[in-house]
């Protein structure tokens, strides 16, 4: 923690989890999604479920979607901007068992045809943790530059990956690894020191096995 | 650094607590002087921009329980009846009704307390003529006191109640006074002291669960709390409870709370009738 930690975020208020935790779900599903959201069923759950409106949850979900940042005036008329954007998005009451009070589950679809379920929670002070993906455990914060591929489960691929990864000079801060079953679908969520080219995203695209890379850039506050 | 002692210490060669908080950030982060003063210039500009853009007497929540109050205070011969103060409040219920309306603000702490810091320094400016770089340098202090509370107790309503979030922006605001009004590092150190020992206990007990009421009056509350904390302190009145013991004090309450008055809105104001969820 540093001192602009203690007097910041600039936000949008009036809540750091219900709000600015809220459009940070948002906007990293859509980094997690990799294009233009169409379509985005969104469950609340606990005490998201029972004092959104006021604390204006729902417009910062939707603009995170939209790619709205914590501190982006336009949250406050996302739901009017996300017609005008082609998106469509409901909300429906999630009670997920032994959940963090302030979770979400959204399940979106891309206007490439891509989609995406993801859950995360928001757990304080505008920090947030992606639960899950697809079903499949994550449990990154989107704090640091993170990388988050399916991919083949085979022999290999971790290598593979993180070879990729070293080649264009960049240190894996953490690793997390997790598939469906073996041989099947898996994830890798990788946190790095230091920023991924669009290079090395295509690179990585290239592997053979990987389904999909996304990429979530860590937020650079003033 | 972790503790209120150890940031007079580190402040006391250089005379200033925000001077040693601008240093301790340049080290923590690897940045310039002029980078780092930039970003906390930045919030101080937005900061002024709450307080204006809270002063609109239409503003409305969306539950419409709080907004436009603010303005009535700024209204005709209102604003002036006690000093600094009035101003003080009004900055403060300004910036605070401008998050409660999903206005743009600086956490200082927290949202919920957002209105203590920019409702103390900016009227405090307009009395006092003090320049932006003076106000910059008093948010470094502010900010090492946040800092040292955040670390050893907590400045999560959730967590410590109320005193936590007001309590701690009126300890902060009150260490920033007295930096901007030429106190020793000490005499900040004394002033946040005065300040939690005197918002010790109180509780977070949102209406309806929202950032409301009572958070947004709390805001005007605690900006007196920290004019009368950095008054005592700049009068050489030393807190005969050292501030990392208010501190620790505060932590310890917040544990002894029951979680109805730790932002369920089950407690204290929320259960008050016609106030239920």
């Amino acid at each position: 923690m540093d001192l602009f930690d203690v007097i910041g975020p600039v936000m949008i208020g009036p809540s750091s989890s219900h709000t600015a935790g809220a459009a940070r779900i948002g906007k990293i599903t859509r980094m997690l999604l990799g294009c233009e959201p169409r379509r985005a069923r969104i469950g609340l759950h606990g005490s998201f479920q029972k004092t959104y409106l006021g604390h204006g949850t729902d417009k910062a979900l939707v603009g995170g979607l939209l790619g709205m940042d914590v501190d982006d005036l336009r949250l406050r008329s996302s739901l009017e901007l996300a017609k005008a954007r082609g998106l469509e998005y409901s909300f429906y009451n999630a009670n997920l068992r032994g959940a963090h009070p302030n979770t979400v589950v959204l399940d979106v679809d891309g206007q490439d045809g891509r989609s995406i379920c993801v859950q995360a929670a928001s757990v304080g002070g505008g920090e947030i943790v992606v639960q899950s993906i697809d079903g499949l455990e994550a449990g990154f914060s989107g704090h640091e530059n993170t990388l988050v591929l399916t991919h083949h489960d085979t022999p290999g691929m971790i290598a593979a990956i993180g070879g990729t990864v070293a080649g264009s000079a960049l240190n894996i801060a953490t690793m997390r690894v997790f598939r469906r079953s073996a041989g099947g679908e898996a994830m890798v969520a990788l946190e790095l020191d230091g920023d991924a080219s669009q290079e090395l995203l295509r690179r990585l695209e290239a592997l053979e096995g990987v389904y999909h890379v996304a990429y979530i850039a860590a937020r650079k506050e003033v | 650094m972790r503790t209120m002692a150890e940031w007079v210490a580190a402040a006391q060669p250089l005379g200033s607590l925000g001077e040693a908080a601008v240093r301790w950030q340049m080290a923590q982060s690897g940045e310039s002087r002029e980078t780092v003063w930039a970003r906390m210039r930045s919030r101080l500009e937005v900061m002024r921009a709450s307080v204006s853009a809270g002063l609109d007497p239409s503003l409305k929540s969306v539950s419409g329980m709080v907004g436009g109050q603010a303005s009535r205070m700024m209204a005709p011969g209102q604003a002036e009846r006690f000093g600094l103060l009035g101003r003080a409040c009004a900055y403060a219920l300004s910036v605070a009704e401008s998050n409660a309306c999903m206005g743009k603000i600086v956490a200082a702490p927290t949202a919920g307390s957002c209105g203590i810091l920019p409702g103390a320094l900016l009227s405090a400016q307009e009395a006092g003529g003090f320049s932006d770089d003076a106000l910059v340098m008093a948010l470094f202090a502010a900010a090492a006191v946040g800092h040292a509370i955040a670390l050893q107790a907590t400045v999560s309503g959730a967590e410590g109640g109320c005193q936590a979030e007001c309590g701690t922006a009126a300890g902060m605001a009150a260490a920033a006074l007295a930096q901007l009004y030429g106190g020793t590092p000490e005499m900040s150190a004394h002033a946040c002291a005065f300040a939690l020992m005197n918002t010790l206990g109180l509780v977070c007990d949102p209406v309806r669960g929202l950032v409301e009421v009572p958070c947004v009056y709390r805001n005007a509350g605690g900006v007196a709390q920290a004019l009368c904390a950095a008054q005592m302190a700049l009068c050489g009145l030393a807190c005969p409870i050292g501030c990392d013991q208010i501190i620790l004090a505060m932590k310890d309450v917040g544990d002894a709370m029951p979680p109805s008055l730790r932002e369920t809105g089950e407690g204290g104001c929320a259960a008050c009738a016609g106030c239920g969820v």
